[in-house]
């Protein structure tokens, strides 16, 4: 990959997880307030029976921190953005990890597969 | 369950009621308890059996300079899904991103990264059972970046697989798609589960996620769009008259 290649995918990256951040900071406290916060409205509307009480999520530690997307012990109006914040990143740092374990083949070019390119490489 | 019971009649009955009064836990991230056990262990077990296929193909195919994309389309994607949009009838969708992802990574890394926003839902958020985490991200996850990546696919060679055209239809139709087939099969699994009345919730499910896959295209489409014009060497199905442009050293 040459440098020019490297500033744009870096570019690219910064510019998609800074869409990614301003979602879940800016752009969550205005979401429809319901459907997935699925067990707590499910027992407001008292028909939800079978959703179990003791979820066994809610047993790891970090129910402590968060109770769904909430930061816990935040003032109400940032407890969410948050809970975006750190969601994102975390999801962000983990998928990139989960890549930097599967993904065996060094970029010699510049596509992410080289399923569709057989003439390029030599596997 | 005569709760559930007679709100399922009164879905069948109009359109403007069924939209009143349909509950919001048939939305998708289904939580635990709602599941039984053979419902659940076979949800769990497909799931498995697809990721090893794709961790294989991951491994097979894929070159290092996926990798940041991974952890990009994974942030927006849990980021989107956290902004639930209003449909009419008073309840409200999100994003699940399945076909997005497949569309932008292919459906091997596409399935790794819908499988990391899940497992992060779960586990920090709560959003979602564990013990149904399984059957969540078959539902939300792979059949979008299965199903919906070969049908993005198989329209977009249909309409012109190097135009903007076709990657719009295919990207719509897709998208739509998923999500009501990811909204069927939910309903499947509630019905097979003894949850609720089969046809209850197929009625229920499909009736919102019609409209709410209407969200999942649009949003989709924007997010494709935006990639296809800045960076489309960077799709997973580039489109090929312009990927002279940023491989200018690559013999082809």
């Amino acid at each position: 990959m040459n440098r020019s290649a490297q500033t744009r995918n870096r570019a690219f990256v910064i510019t998609g997880l800074g869409i990614a951040l301003l979602v879940a900071v800016l752009l969550s406290p205005f979401a429809s307030s319901d459907p997935d916060g699925l067990d707590r409205v499910a027992q407001d509307h008292g028909f939800d029976t079978k959703a179990t009480e003791d979820a066994p999520a809610q047993r790891l530690p970090f129910y402590n921190i968060f109770e769904e997307y909430a930061l816990r012990g935040a003032p109400e109006g940032i407890a969410t953005p948050i809970a975006g914040l750190i969601g994102t990143l975390v999801t962000f740092g983990l998928a990139w990890g989960a890549g930097k374990l599967f993904v065996k083949g060094r970029s010699s070019d510049t596509t992410l597969s080289d399923r569709d390119y057989p003439d390029q490489l030599p596997r | 369950m005569i709760d559930v019971l007679s709100f399922g009649l009164s879905t069948l009955a109009l359109p403007s009621q069924f939209l009143r009064m349909a509950p919001p836990y048939l939305a998708l991230h289904i939580p635990d308890g709602f599941l039984n056990l053979p419902v659940s262990l076979f949800t769990w077990v497909a799931t498995l059996v697809l990721i090893a296929v794709c961790l294989k193909q991951v491994q097979r195919d894929y070159q290092e300079r996926a990798v940041p994309l991974m952890g990009v389309c994974a942030a927006f994607i849990f980021a989107a899904q956290m902004i639930n949009f209003p449909i009419p009838g008073g309840t409200s969708g999100h994003l699940l991103g399945g076909t997005l992802a497949g569309i932008l990574l292919g459906p091997w890394a596409g399935s790794l990264v819908m499988v990391v926003v899940f497992i992060v839902q779960a586990v920090l958020f709560q959003d979602g059972g564990l013990t149904v985490l399984g059957a969540n991200i078959f539902n939300m996850g792979l059949i979008g970046t299965f199903g919906g990546y070969y049908l993005y696919r198989a329209v977009r060679s249909a309409v012109g697989f190097n135009t903007w055209r076709g990657m719009a239809i295919g990207t719509v139709v897709a998208a739509w798609t998923s999500v009501v087939v990811a909204a069927l099969a939910c309903a499947i699994q509630l019905g097979l589960s003894g949850t609720v009345p089969m046809g209850v919730a197929l009625s229920a499910m499909l009736g919102w996620h019609v409209l709410i896959a209407i969200g999942e295209a649009i949003i989709t489409l924007i997010a494709v769009s935006y990639i296809w014009r800045t960076r489309p060497d960077l799709l997973f199905d580039p489109p090929q008259t312009r990927t002279a442009l940023p491989r200018p050293l690559m013999p082809r």
